[in-house]
């Protein structure tokens, strides 16, 4: 279990004030001139030591994204930070931008410095109307302060931070949709290459990043790569906030050390599965886009990037939706159906018909509403939309269902018996 | 499922001319000043957002021309953008725009019970506005609180841990223009782990 001084966010819950003096009571902009004073290649290599990888869900290593960025390409060079949080289950970004925005503000100037940008832009979703005020006025805090602006925190470099709300759309969470919506546009992703790093805003060089990588790096600079390091295993290091949601006691957002086991992870903080560890149906460990995990397997799974690929899923987001024995699991996903063929850009075709049609379809399944061999169809429309699409929205959508056949087959196949028997 | 915001029809109803309020005429400036001076097209969502605010909740054709007026952009692109994002609302609202949300981690703990909760208090059906629009109520896809399911969202503010009860009395004290809590309902501070209270 993590120990107290080993967490990074220290006023997850909001006890504490999130404003700037309490901010700078737990640490946050207190020696960020030192840091800058590294210079950018010396950090980017502590982040590199340190093994971060992307908190947002591919799991990239983060010291190397950033090291894409050119050092002189002689154009305005861009930080994005994407706060557009809306991966069913994750609701992490939301607790560190209403109670701890400065850890992410100093993240930024960090980060942006690293990556030779004089301007962040922080994409955060239109809903979060409260968090973004109060981002908004840490913005104002921080620039009122010299903490950012012109000479940001006496370094001389100038760097600026803006805040720009989204307006609802799933797939402003891919960095290249995120940027069209940024430039006024409609969020709809951009083929690669290019890639950000060469042309992203307005052409020019851009990072986009997640929040919770952006709030961490400051703390990984001070403490040193070696302590982030030591937590966790190697290429999965460091802590981790996980959202835990759905057939617990107590939902909760917690940070710890990465590869803890799941089921300490439900047990320990969030009170339990409701109706006992027995009574546990089904957990999907990352985010809806990830395929869901039977109850044997999640006996023993430990939550990092690694050990999840293993079983055919993955932490993406880590966000943990649990659903014990009384879920209509057919239902779930078909949900996650829903949602994935609501959020379609509607730019490549096998994702907007086909999330249409694999919506239609498990609805149908809920009811054993179809044949034996429609199962096999399903499957086989997924395998065509998966990495054919100009984004990733596509496989997301096509993953939680291959992972329903995947260990729950017998049960739709039962329900299509007994809509047989019914009809008979 | 309807929702005003997924609808791709510019609404009939022609309203009086729509021109900035002076406070939101100022509020444009500086939003502008946030992206490079010929860049200015990116303002383009909170633009329609201050829109939005100063025309009771949804954007009538006349303010989306407007809108392209202020960015010298043309308004098929304005248009554009408003269809394709979710919380533009393309007709006219009630005075209460609850929103529920209905993806799977709010559904495992009871998120269709807040929808029929909303229908018979609201006494209209999901996707619809009200006889004396006080409330809209719709379905929407994950709003991003999923630890303190189930959740909606009433206007600009969340309202989170509920069950049928604290939903009920909500939408009964919104009806009667009394004041509501924002946040959880059970007392709890953001998404920590504790769920029992002295108070």
């Amino acid at each position: 279990m993590l120990k107290e001084k080993d967490k990074i966010f220290k006023n997850l819950y909001g006890f504490e004030d999130w404003k700037l003096e309490g901010a700078k009571k737990r640490g946050v902009w207190s020696n960020t001139k030192e840091l800058i004073k590294m210079g950018s290649e010396k950090i980017v290599e502590e982040i590199k030591n340190s093994q971060l990888r992307g908190r947002g869900g591919a799991g990239f290593p983060a010291g190397l994204k950033w090291s894409f960025m050119p050092k002189d390409s002689g154009k305005d060079h861009y930080l994005v930070v994407n706060a557009d949080e809306s991966e069913p289950g994750t609701c992490k970004d939301r607790e560190i931008m209403r109670n701890d925005p400065h850890l992410l503000l100093e993240g930024c100037l960090v980060a942006g410095f690293a990556m030779h940008a004089h301007t962040c832009y922080i994409y955060i979703r239109g809903e979060y109307y409260s968090e973004s005020s109060n981002l908004q006025k840490a913005i104002d805090e921080a620039y009122a302060n010299n903490l950012i602006g012109k000479n940001a925190c006496g370094t001389g470099w100038n760097f600026d931070i803006y805040l720009h709300r989204g307006a609802g759309a799933y797939i402003c969470g891919e960095e290249t949709a995120l940027l069209e919506s940024l430039e006024g546009k409609k969020g709809q992703p951009r083929l690669k290459p290019p890639f950000p790093a060469g042309a992203g805003l307005y052409g020019c060089p851009t990072t986009v990043t997640n929040v919770e990588t952006v709030a961490v790096s400051p703390t990984i600079l001070r403490r040193g790569s070696k302590w982030f390091a030591g937590l966790g295993s190697a290429n999965n290091t460091g802590t981790k906030i996980f959202s835990i949601s759905g057939h617990v006691n107590n939902p909760c957002n917690v940070e710890e050390e990465m590869g803890i086991p799941l089921k300490e992870l439900i047990e320990k903080h969030a009170g339990g599965v409701i109706g006992g560890w027995e009574n546990l149906l089904a957990v999907i460990p990352g985010g809806a886009s990830v395929p869901l995990l039977p109850k044997s397997i999640c006996d023993t799974v430990k939550m990092d990037f690694d050990s999840l690929k293993e079983v055919q899923s993955g932490l993406g987001t880590a966000a943990v939706i649990v659903m014990n024995k009384s879920t209509d699991i057919v239902e779930a996903i078909a949900r996650l159906s829903h949602f994935y063929k609501h959020e379609s850009c509607g730019q490549c075709t096998p994702c907007r018909e086909g999330t249409g049609w694999m919506y239609r379809m498990m609805e149908k399944m809920v009811h054993g509403n179809v044949e034996h061999q429609d199962i096999d169809k399903i499957l086989d429309v997924t395998k065509q939309i998966e990495g054919h699409t100009i984004c990733a929205l596509g496989d997301a959508a096509a993953w939680p269902i291959q992972g329903l056949f995947r260990h729950f087959r017998p049960e739709i196949e039962k329900r299509i018996q007994e809509r047989n028997r019914r009809v008979a | 499922m309807h929702h005003p915001g997924t609808n791709n029809k510019v609404y009939k109803k022609i309203n009086d001319n729509f021109e900035w309020s002076s406070e939101n005429f100022k509020k444009i400036s500086e939003i502008i000043k946030k992206y490079p001076s010929n860049r200015i097209q990116s303002a383009v969502i909170p633009l329609l957002d201050l829109a939005q605010r100063q025309n009771n909740g949804w954007l009538s054709k006349n303010s989306m021309e407007k809108v392209a007026e202020t960015l010298s952009m043309s308004y098929i692109r304005v248009l554009e953008v408003a269809t394709f994002y979710s919380m533009f609302n393309l007709e006219p609202i009630g005075k209460n725009f609850v929103q529920i949300c209905r993806t799977t981690p709010c559904w495992l703990r009871g998120s269709d019970k807040l929808s029929k909760v909303a229908q018979e208090v609201c006494e209209t059906n999901i996707g619809e506005t009200g006889d004396n629009e006080i409330f809209t109520v719709v379905e929407v896809e994950c709003l991003g609180a999923c630890c303190n399911a189930p959740m909606v969202q009433i206007n600009d503010d969340y309202y989170e841990d509920l069950d049928e009860e604290s939903f009920k009395k909500i939408l009964q004290d919104l009806k009667e223009n009394k004041s509501i809590k924002v946040g959880s309902q059970i007392g709890r501070k953001s998404s920590q782990p504790e769920r029992k209270f002295d108070a």
